[in-house]
C-alpha cells in the first residue's frame, strides 16, 4: 500500500519536474528566437515567404468561417433584439462581438489548426530528415534561418487574418440582417459606427490578435523543433500544437478581456 | 604527413550508455579514410564529434590543430564553413530546387553576385553529372541523384574536410559505383580530406586509402584496404566476407529455444 503511494508520488513528481523543465526549455527557445531575429529583418523576403504560407494560404478558411460566423450572429442577434424592439442594433452586436472577441479568438483557433499545425509538421519533418542537422553543419543557424522568419511571418499574419475575419463577419451580418431580413440599412451602419470605439474595441482586438499570434506561432515552432525525429513524434507534436494553442488562446483571451474591458 | 583530424582517447556516452570508449584515430591531409563497423557501433557519433554537434565526455577531437569541443559558437561555425558533410539520405532541403540547394551555402556565407553563384553552382552540379537537373525539386530526383546533389552541395564551398555518413546506403549498383568514384575524384580534385563512414565493405575498399574498423565503441583494427582484405582477425574476416556466424552471432542472446517453447517442462 505504502509502496504504491510512494510510486504514485514519485511519478507525479517526475511529471511535474518534466513539465517545469519543458516550460523552461520552451522559454529559452523563445528567447533564442527573439535574439537571433536579425536575419529575419535583414532578409525580409524570407519573412514575406512565410507570410504567404501562414497568412495568404489561410485566407480561404478565414473568409468562409468569418462569413458564416457573421451570418449566424446576424440571425441570432436579430431574433433576440427584435423581442425588445431594437432590431436595428443588430449591426452593433455583430460588430462588437467580432472586433472584441470572435474575430481574434476564432481567427486564432483557425490559424492554429491550419498554419500552426503545418509549421510544426514542416519543422518536425525537417528535423526527421536531417535537414536541420545539415543546416547546422553548413554553419547556418536553423533558429535564425528557419524558425525566426516563420515566427515573424506568423506574428504579422495573425492580426491581418483577424481583421479580415471581422470585416467579412460584419458583411455576413449585413447580408442576413439587411438584405435577407430587411433591417434598415442606415440604422444598421450608423448604430454600428456610433457604438464601436476605435481605441477600446478595434485596437484592443488587434492587441489580442497579436498576443494570440505570438502564442500560437511560438508553440507551433517549439513543438516542431522539439519533436522526436520519427513519424509518431511529428504526429504527436502536431496534435500538441493544436491542443496547447487552443487552450492558450482561450486562457489568454480571458486574461486580456479582464484587463481590457473591466467596467468598459 | 600532417594530420588534418586527430582523435585522442575519445569517449562519449548518451546519458549513461557508453558509445565510444577511448578512440584514437588520425586522418592525414589529402587522404580518404573509411570508418567501418556494424550499425550502432558509434561511427556516426564519431562524425558528429568531429563536426562539433556533440562534445566528448573524455579526450579531444582536433581538426586543423583546433580542439573542436573548446570552440565557441562563432568559432565552431567558422570551422564548419571549412567542412562539408553528406548525410545518409542526402538531407536536401525539400522546399528548394536542386540549384537552390547547391547554391544555399554560397548565398548564406558569401557576398558573391548572383551571376557568379549561378556559374559556380552549375559547375558543381556538372562535376556530379547533374547540371541538366538543376531545375528539378528533390522529390523529382531518384535516390542516387539526390545523393549526388547532396555531394555537390557538400563541396559547394570547396571544404578542406568532407565527411560522408553512409553514402552508399540504399543505392543501386550503378549509383553506388558512381558515388564511390565521385568521392575519390572530388577529394583529389579539390585537394580535400575525406572521412567515409560506411558498412559497405567492397565499394569503400576500392576507393579509400586507410580503414579503421570499429566494434562496440573501440577501434578493433586499422590498416590499408589490402591489410583489411587479408586480415585474419575473426571479426574483420566475418565483416569483410559477410559470413553469417562468427564473433557477431546470428542469434540475439536470450533464453534457449527449448525453454522458450516450454519443451523442458514437458520432458521433466
Amino acid at each position: 500500500m505504502l509502496d504504491g503511494v510512494a510510486a504514485l508520488l514519485r511519478r507525479l513528481g517526475r511529471q511535474c519536474i518534466g513539465a517545469v523543465w519543458r516550460l523552461g526549455y520552451a522559454s529559452r527557445f523563445f528567447l533564442f528566437v527573439l535574439l537571433r531575429s536579425g536575419t529575419s529583418f535583414r532578409r525580409f523576403r524570407l519573412v514575406i515567404k512565410e507570410i504567404y504560407f501562414a497568412g495568404v494560404l489561410s485566407l480561404i478558411i478565414i473568409i468562409v468561417s468569418g462569413l458564416f460566423v457573421g451570418m449566424v450572429l446576424g440571425l441570432q442577434g436579430y431574433e433576440t433584439l427584435q423581442k425588445y424592439g431594437s432590431a436595428e442594433a443588430v449591426g452593433t452586436l455583430v460588430a462588437l462581438s467580432l472586433t472584441r472577441e470572435l474575430g481574434p479568438v476564432v481567427a486564432a483557433l483557425l490559424f492554429a489548426s491550419r498554419a500552426g499545425s503545418a509549421m510544426t509538421a514542416e519543422i518536425g519533418l525537417m528535423k526527421a530528415t536531417e535537414q536541420i542537422s545539415a543546416m547546422e553543419m553548413m554553419a547556418v543557424d536553423p533558429i535564425a534561418r528557419v524558425v525566426g522568419p516563420r515566427f515573424w511571418g506568423g506574428l504579422i499574419s495573425m492580426p491581418l487574418l483577424a481583421a479580415m475575419f471581422s470585416a467579412v463577419g460584419v458583411f455576413g451580418g449585413y447580408l442576413i440582417a439587411v438584405v435577407l431580413i430587411g433591417v434598415d440599412q442606415g440604422a444598421f451602419w450608423s448604430q454600428m459606427q456610433g457604438a464601436v470605439d476605435f481605441r477600446n474595441d478595434i485596437i484592443n482586438g488587434v492587441i489580442k490578435s497579436v498576443v494570440f499570434g505570438v502564442a500560437v506561432t511560438a508553440i507551433a515552432l517549439f513543438e516542431g523543433y522539439d519533436a522526436p525525429p520519427t513519424a509518431e513524434g511529428v504526429s504527436r507534436a502536431t496534435t500538441r500544437t493544436v491542443v496547447t494553442s487552443s487552450l492558450a488562446i482561450l486562457g489568454l483571451d480571458f486574461v486580456l478581456t479582464a484587463l481590457m474591458f473591466r467596467g468598459a | 604527413m600532417e594530420n588534418l583530424v586527430e582523435i585522442k582517447d575519445v569517449s562519449f556516452a548518451y546519458d549513461v550508455r557508453p558509445v565510444l570508449k577511448g578512440i584514437n584515430m588520425v586522418v592525414p591531409r589529402g587522404k580518404v579514410v573509411s570508418i567501418m563497423g556494424l550499425s550502432g557501433c558509434g561511427k556516426t557519433t564519431l562524425l558528429r564529434l568531429i563536426g562539433g554537434s556533440l562534445k566528448p565526455t573524455r579526450g579531444e577531437v582536433r581538426v586543423a590543430g583546433q580542439a573542436i569541443h573548446e570552440l565557441g559558437r562563432q568559432e565552431l561555425y567558422e570551422m564548419r564553413r571549412k567542412m562539408g558533410m553528406l548525410f545518409q539520405f542526402g538531407a536536401l532541403f525539400t522546399d528548394m530546387s536542386t540549384f537552390d540547394n547547391v547554391a544555399f551555402q554560397m548565398r548564406e556565407h558569401t557576398d558573391l553576385p548572383e551571376s557568379m553563384i549561378r556559374d559556380l553552382t552549375l559547375m558543381k552540379l556538372d562535376a556530379v553529372g547533374l547540371r541538366g537537373a538543376h531545375h528539378l525539386m528533390p522529390s523529382e530526383l531518384s535516390g542516387g541523384m539526390a545523393r549526388r546533389v547532396a555531394l555537390a552541395r557538400a563541396v559547394a564551398l570547396d571544404p578542406m574536410l568532407i565527411m560522408y555518413d553512409e553514402p552508399f546506403a540504399g543505392l543501386d549498383p550503378i549509383s553506388l559505383s558512381v558515388i564511390g568514384d565521385l568521392i575519390r575524384h572530388l577529394n583529389d580534385a579539390l585537394g580535400a580530406t575525406s572521412i567515409v563512414v560506411t558498412h559497405d565493405v567492397q565499394e569503400s575498399l576500392k576507393i579509400v586509402d586507410y580503414v579503421y574498423f570499429m566494434a562496440e565503441g573501440v577501434v578493433v583494427t586499422h590498416g590499408t584496404p589490402e591489410d583489411i582484405r587479408n586480415s585474419k582477425a575473426p571479426f574483420v574476416h566475418q565483416f569483410v566476407w559477410g559470413e553469417m556466424d562468427g564473433p557477431v552471432p546470428f542469434h540475439y542472446s536470450g533464453a534457449g529455444i527449448a525453454q522458450e517453447l516450454g519443451l523442458e517442462r514437458a520432458h521433466a
